[in-house]
C-alpha cells in the first residue's frame, strides 16, 4: 500500500481535476470577487480592493431578515426534525405487521417532487376568494379565525415554512435512523431485559448512545441543508421572497446575482461568503460538541 | 437451588413464504440441573439448546410445559424476576460504557426495597470484579479489552445481581484455542467458588466433558441422555450419543449378530452374550483395540501417527461405515508402521451394539 504512492495519485487524478475545476477554483473565484469593490460586470473592471462588499451586505436590511429567517428555520426544523424522525423510526423498529408499508409511506415525501409538494401546500394552507383552505377549515372547527398562511403575517409564513422543511427532510433521516436502529445488535436488548432495564432506560442507556454517530451525522446534515435553504420558500411563496419577507441567505445571493435587482455578483459572493463562514463555524462547534459526547 | 424442566416445547412459526406450520425446535425436553452443580447442555448446532436457554432465563415462551426453580414455578415470569444472570455468546458488553459501568448497570435496574446507593453498587461491582480477576480493567471500555478479558466482564456482570442460577450460552466459543483451555478452568473454579448453580450451551464435547458435573446431550429438541461426563462416554444409550461425545469419534461398523457373537465382514470377533441375532451398528471406541498379533479383527493398515504418550494406528476395515477407523493405543506396544495389515484384540466394554433401525443400544454381558 505505502510502496505506491504514484499509483494512488493517478487514481485520484481524475476526481481531483474535477474537484479542482468545479470546487476549489469557484470558491477562490467567490472569494475575489467578494473583495472587488465596485465591480462592472459588462467591463470586467473594477474600482478597488476592500471589504465594501461585506459592509454592504452587512447593512442590507434585505439581508438581514434573510439570516434571520434562515437562523430561524433552522434552530427550529433541524431539532424538531431529527427528534420526530427519531420516535418515529423508534415506533418503526417496533412495530412488526405491515412496516414495510408504513417505511414506504414515511419515505414517500423524499422521491416527491419539491415543487409539487410546494403546490399541495398552497392547497393546503393558502386562503383565496374562493376558499380559506383546508387548514383554516379546520382551525374554524375549534373556533380559530382564518389566518393566510401565505400572504399573512410573518409568524404564520414562518409556520408554513418549518412544517414544510420538517416534512420535507424527515423521511431521509427515518430512513437513515431505522437502518441504524436494525442494524445494533438485538444480545444487547436481550442482556438489558434479562438484567430487567426498563423500556426507557434501554432506549436512553442503549439504543441511543448506541445510534448516536448516526443522529450527529443527521445532525450536521441537517444544519448544512437548512442554512441552504431556498427552493422550499421558492415553491410556497413565489420567486419575489424579498417582497414576502420570506427570503434566505441563499435566496438572497440568487437575488443579487439574477433577481430584479440582479446584476451584483460582488455583493453575491459576500452574501455567499459570509453564508460559508456561518456554516463552518456551526459544523465545527457540532463537531466538538459530539466528540466530546461520545468519549463521556 | 435447582432447575427443573417439565416437559418443555418450543414450536415456532415456519420461515419463508413457502414453509407451512411449525418447526418444534424443543420437543418435551425433561431434565433436572441439581442445586450448586455445573451442566453442559450439549448437542448440535440447531439442535435447540439455545432456545432451551432462552426458555429458562425468560427471553422466550415456552409452547407447552414448566420450568421450576427451586420447587417453584417460574415458567411465566419475566426474566428480571426469575433472578438469573445470563452470559451471551458475543458478551453483549455495552461498547459505549466503561467496564465498571457495565457491570453496574444490573444493579442500576433496581427498584423499590431493593435499590442501592451508590457506594453500595459500586462495592458490588468491585467484589465482581475481584471475583474474575479484572479490577485493573475497570477504566476500559470493551473494545480495549481482548476476549477472555470480555468475557470474564460478562461473567461478572451476570453474577453482580447475586442471581440463583447462571446461564451461559456458547461461553467459550469466540476465544482461540489456547484461552479457551484457560477460560474453562477460569469458568469451573467461579462456579466452584460461588457454588451458583450453572447451566452452560456447547456444541463442543470436549469443553463440555471437561468442566461439566453432568452432561445433558440433545439432538432434534430431544433429550437423549443425561448423567455424568464419564458416565454418559462409557455407558451410551444410543448411537448418535456414542459418535457424539469422544475424540478421536468412534468407529462405526455394519455388523451381525448371530447365536450370541459378534461377526464383522462375516469375520467372528467378540462374543455379545445376551443379544438377540440380526443386523446391528457396532461402535468401537479408538482406545478399545489392543494390538495383537492372534486378534480377531484384521485392518488394513494406513499409517501411524506418533503422539508421544500414544500411538494413533489409522487403518481400513471392509464393515467400517467411514473410509478409515482410528486405534489409540499405549506406545508401548510396538506397531510395524511398513505392514500391510494389523490385527486388533477388542476390549469388551469399548464396544458398543446398537439396534439397526431405531439406533437404540443393545446391551450384553461384558466378559472378562
Amino acid at each position: 500500500m505505502h510502496s505506491k504512492p504514484n499509483k494512488a495519485w493517478l487514481y485520484l487524478l481524475l476526481s481531483l481535476v474535477l474537484l479542482g475545476a468545479f470546487l476549489v477554483y469557484p470558491l477562490i473565484d467567490v472569494l475575489i470577487y467578494s473583495v472587488e469593490e465596485g465591480f462592472n460586470f459588462a467591463s470586467q473592471t473594477y474600482l478597488g480592493v476592500g471589504l465594501y462588499n461585506y459592509s454592504y451586505v452587512l447593512h442590507d436590511p434585505y439581508f438581514l431578515q434573510a439570516v434571520r429567517n434562515t437562523f430561524v428555520l433552522v434552530i427550529i426544523t433541524v431539532p424538531v426534525s431529527t427528534g420526530l424522525a427519531l420516535l418515529i423510526s423508534a415506533g418503526l423498529s417496533s412495530i412488526k405487521p405491515l412496516r414495510k408499508l408504513y417505511q414506504t409511506v414515511y419515505f414517500l415525501p423524499y422521491v416527491t417532487n419539491t415543487l409539487a409538494v410546494g403546490l399541495v401546500f398552497m392547497v393546503l394552507f393558502q386562503k383565496t376568494e374562493y376558499t380559506d383552505g383546508l387548514v383554516n377549515l379546520m382551525l374554524r372547527w375549534f373556533g380559530a379565525g382564518p389566518i393566510d398562511f401565505i400572504n399573512g403575517p410573518h409568524w404564520a409564513k414562518m409556520f408554513v415554512l418549518c412544517f414544510y422543511t420538517i416534512w420535507v427532510v424527515m423521511p431521509f433521516k427515518i430512513l437513515v435512523l431505522t437502518g441504524a436502529l436494525a442494524s445494533v445488535n438485538q444480545d444487547y436488548y436481550k442482556a438489558a431485559r434479562v438484567d430487567g432495564t426498563s423500556r426507557r432506560r434501554i432506549f436512553f442507556r442503549i439504543t441511543l448512545p448506541m445510534i448516536s454517530p448516526m443522529i450527529v451525522y443527521l445532525v450536521i446534515t441537517g444544519f448544512i441543508g437548512a442554512f441552504k435553504a431556498y427552493s422550499d420558500a421558492v415553491a410556497l411563496f413565489g420567486t419575489d421572497l424579498n417582497a414576502a419577507g420570506m427570503n434566505t441567505i441563499v435566496g438572497y445571493v440568487y437575488d443579487m446575482l439574477y433577481g430584479d435587482s440582479g446584476g451584483y455578483p460582488s455583493y453575491a459572493s459576500a452574501a455567499a461568503i459570509i453564508l460559508f463562514v456561518i456554516v463552518l463555524t456551526i459544523t465545527c462547534i457540532n463537531l466538538l460538541v459530539s466528540r466530546r459526547q461520545l468519549r463521556d | 437451588m435447582n432447575i427443573q424442566l417439565q416437559e418443555l416445547t418450543k414450536r415456532f412459526p415456519a420461515r419463508g413464504r413457502k414453509a407451512r406450520g411449525e418447526v418444534t425446535a424443543v420437543d418435551r425436553l425433561t431434565f433436572e440441573v441439581p442445586d450448586g452443580l455445573l451442566v453442559g447442555l450439549l448437542g448440535p448446532s440447531g439442535c435447540g439448546k439455545s432456545t432451551t436457554l432462552n426458555m429458562i432465563c425468560g427471553l422466550e415462551t415456552p409452547t407447552e410445559g414448566k420450568i421450576f426453580f427451586g420447587g417453584e414455578d417460574v415458567t411465566h415470569l419475566p426474566p428480571e424476576l426469575r433472578g438469573v444472570g445470563m452470559v451471551f455468546q458475543n458478551y453483549a458488553l455495552y461498547p459505549h460504557l466503561t467496564v465498571l459501568q457495565n457491570i453496574t448497570f444490573p444493579l442500576e435496574n433496581l427498584k423499590g426495597a431493593q435499590k442501592l446507593t451508590k457506594a453500595e453498587m459500586r462495592r458490588r461491582a468491585l467484589e465482581a470484579a475481584a471475583l474474575v480477576q479484572i479490577e485493573e480493567l475497570l477504566d476500559r471500555k470493551p473494545k480495549e479489552l481482548s476476549g477472555g478479558q470480555q468475557q470474564r466482564v460478562a461473567i461478572a456482570r451476570a453474577l453482580v445481581k447475586m442471581p440463583k442460577v447462571l446461564l451461559l450460552d456458547e461461553p467459550l466459543s469466540n476465544l482461540d484455542a489456547r484461552l479457551r483451555l484457560q477460560t474453562r478452568e477460569e469458568i469451573c473454579k467461579i462456579q466452584k467458588k460461588t457454588g451458583i448453580t450453572t447451566l452452560f450451551v456447547t456444541h463442543d464435547q470436549e469443553e463440555a466433558m471437561s468442566i461439566s458435573d453432568r452432561i445433558v446431550v440433545m439432538k432434534d429438541g430431544v433429550l437423549m441422555q443425561q448423567g455424568a461426563p464419564q458416565q454418559v462416554y462409557d455407558d451410551p444409550a444410543n448411537l448418535f450419543v456414542a459418535k457424539f461425545l469422544g475424540t478421536p469419534p468412534i468407529n462405526v461398523f455394519e455388523g451381525t449378530v448371530r447365536k450370541e457373537r459378534l461377526l464383522l465382514a462375516g469375520q467372528d470377533v467378540l462374543a455379545v452374550p445376551g443379544a438377540p441375532d440380526g443386523s446391528v451398528w457396532v461402535g468401537i471406541r479408538p482406545e478399545g483395540f489392543t494390538p495383537d498379533a492372534n486378534g480377531p479383527v484384521a485392518c488394513g493398515l494406513s499409517r501411524v501417527e506418533v503422539l508421544g504418550r500414544d500411538v494413533s494406528i489409522v487403518c481400513t476395515h471392509p464393515a467400517c461405515t467411514t473410509d478409515t477407523l482410528r486405534a489409540i493405543v499405549n506406545a508401548r506396544h510396538d506397531v510395524d508402521g511398513a505392514a500391510d495389515t494389523v490385527h486388533f484384540a477388542l476390549h469388551p466394554d469399548k464396544v458398543f451394539l446398537f439396534d439397526h433401525e431405531t439406533e437404540v443400544r443393545i446391551p450384553f454381558a461384558v466378559q472378562g
